[in-house]
């Protein structure tokens, strides 16, 4: 077995054996970027000398005893919205196309403590804004299954480097989906915590009430493991809630009997795959087969769901997005006459359209005369969305139902009309209003042999819950091998 | 199209968001808002007569600290990334005339 078919969990137990190092996995991981990175794209920046660097302080660390972690020694990708201290973080945008960090995310960081070792930054939509990671400045990613198709996102580089095994796993953040569904699109696994669970310090913030950061891995007990090192309370984050329960390997346990599963009538309707359909309901026979109650009820409020996130989403990035103004970093356009001239042209040249898009769509929502028909409408409707949840999870343990319409759309079929690509994020958008946790795992391929992903939804602070019946379902159904192995 | 957006909104908006477009892009939001606004008066459909806007899901409350410094002085190394300074310091184009 080479080295690269192992899960961040398996080599980080060989390495600690003695079977291999840390140097030995970073030179093979770093090989396979150099061979496949050209077609896939998966990464904005990468830093070779770095990671070996980092390789052979942390393999110094595991033989001194001083790091016995369950991901010591493992190589990681960080999506490129987290800041990481001296190296690079551009967001995919041209307005941070020079920015070094001078701190890292508050996850990073408890990674590195784990002994992480940090490959690069991955690729993303522009600000996180988008489904495809066509959005982003500096090229788009390849589905590695196929890639005339796209990664998903908005953390496509992430889910996309994670399958072509560029890497042993990758951080993401999720905003609407963007874990979930690339993770989907991309076959692996990919998991949003309950908000709150970990910091959003360094995260650069698209939608705040909505953001938050997440593993993309290549089986449930590697995201079981890395969710428990990010996670932490932070008083820099000021959302960030102070929880015990993080010891989510706990929940590897392959039992669901008793467990209460509802699959909502309403994410099955129209504008739903066939095969992504039957696919799913598979894995809802199989889960059932293992002991599991599964019931069909109508969770209600499914289209009002994505009106509500972009209302919000939009409003949120116009205000974040204001410390964008060529003043204390990035970029600064060259010709101006005066500050404001400045401040215009340098956010006009600096960022992408969708970006500006959403900026001016949240500008007029948040505008005096709009605020309560728009805004406050929205935060009223929302309010509707978690009270539907809380009824679902007063009779089931889990949510399930499909992560995405469809499997990967082919490139450049996305970005002509945005309210289609936008309708594509239906069923994981009420997750984030909601505050809810989510997994996406594969549960089959459809006939282009693309994959099709499986979405748990739990109650907040129910990660468990998620964890066990994914890892139950993940057991049943055998191992989905990285698209690496299978197509590459 | 039932949302129709004037020039001055667009106007409006742009000075809000401050974003500069040519007649072009002017056009093209135009469009792209209004479509936009279409589908989100979907939201119309439901009474939320009596229902409290909800910012956070979950109960939040204030947090507090001691207003003591924990960080130390990074001044230097923030500069390096600011388009421009002088004399460790931003430098801004002239504010007033």
């Amino acid at each position: 077995m080479s080295l690269l078919d192992m899960t961040a969990v398996e080599l980080a137990a060989a390495i600690k054996a003695g079977k291999t190092t840390a140097v030995e996995a970073t030179k093979e991981v770093l090989a396979q970027i150099e061979a496949k990175e050209q077609l896939y794209h998966c990464y904005v920046t990468l830093d070779k000398e770095a990671a070996l660097a980092q390789a052979e302080a942390v393999q110094a660390k595991i033989e001194a005893g001083e790091l016995t972690g369950p991901l010591a020694g493992v190589p990681v990708a960080i999506k490129d919205n987290m800041c990481t201290e001296g190296m690079l973080t551009t967001c995919s945008s041209k307005i941070l196309g020079n920015f070094v960090p001078t701190f890292s995310a508050e996850a990073v960081l408890n990674l590195q403590k784990a002994g992480a070792i940090i490959l690069g930054k991955t690729n993303m939509d522009e600000f996180a804004m988008g489904s495809t990671t066509e959005t982003s400045a500096y090229g788009e990613t390849k589905n590695p299954w196929n890639p005339e198709h796209v990664p998903g996102g908005s953390s496509g580089g992430s889910a996309a480097a994670v399958a072509a095994e560029e890497c042993f796993y990758a951080l993401g953040s999720d905003t609407g989906g963007s874990i979930r569904q690339p993770a989907s699109f991309c076959g692996v696994v990919g998991m949003k915590p309950t908000y709150g669970t970990v910091s959003r310090y360094g995260l650069i913030a698209y939608g705040s009430s909505l953001d938050q950061i997440g593993p993309l891995a290549k089986d449930v007990t590697d995201c079981a493991t890395i969710l428990e090192v990010i996670a932490s309370h932070d008083t820099k984050d000021s959302t960030s809630v102070e929880r015990q329960d993080t010891d989510f390997t706990k929940a590897l346990v392959e039992d669901v009997k008793g467990m209460r599963i509802g699959i909502p009538n309403d994410y099955f309707g129209e504008g739903l795959d066939e095969e992504v359909k039957s696919a799913v309901l598979q894995a809802a026979k199989v889960l059932g087969e293992k002991g599991a109650i599964i019931e069909y009820f109508d969770l209600s409020l499914v289209d009002y769901a994505i009106p509500t996130y972009y209302t919000i989403a939009a409003a949120e990035a116009s205000s974040n997005l204001e410390r964008f103004d060529g003043i204390k970093y990035g970029y600064r356009t060259e010709d101006y006459a005066g500050l404001h001239n400045m401040y215009k042209k340098s956010r006009s040249e600096g960022f992408g359209e969708e970006v500006k898009r959403r900026i001016m769509l949240g500008s007029f929502v948040l505008s005096s005369g709009y605020y309560d028909a728009y805004y406050l409408k929205a935060l009223r409707v929302k309010a509707l969305i978690k009270k539907a949840f809380d009824e679902a999870f007063a009779k089931y343990d889990v949510i399930l139902g499909p992560v995405a319409p469809t499997t990967a759309p082919k490139l450049g079929e996305s970005l002509a009309d945005p309210i289609q690509m936008y309708l594509g994020d239906i069923y994981t958008i009420a997750v984030n209003l909601a505050g809810l946790p989510g997994i996406s795992l594969p549960c089959g391929k459809d006939s282009k042999g693309l994959p099709i992903g499986l979405q748990l939804i739990g109650d907040c602070f129910q990660e468990k819950k998620l964890i066990q019946t994914a890892y139950t379902y993940e057991k049943a159904r055998g191992e989905f091998p990285m698209a690496a192995k299978e197509v590459c | 199209m039932a949302n129709i957006i004037s020039d001055e909104t667009i106007e409006y908006v742009g000075i809000l968001a401050k974003l500069e477009l040519s007649d072009e892009q002017k056009e093209q939001a135009k469009k792209d808002m209004g479509r936009m606004l279409d589908y989100i008066d979907k939201l119309g459909e439901l009474d939320t007569e009596g229902v409290e806007p909800m910012s956070h899901v979950f109960p939040v409350q204030n947090v507090f600290r001691e207003d003591v410094i924990t960080n130390s002085d990074t001044r230097e190394e923030l500069l390096v990334n600011a388009p421009e300074e002088k004399d460790g310091m931003f430098m801004v184009p002239r504010t007033f005339e």
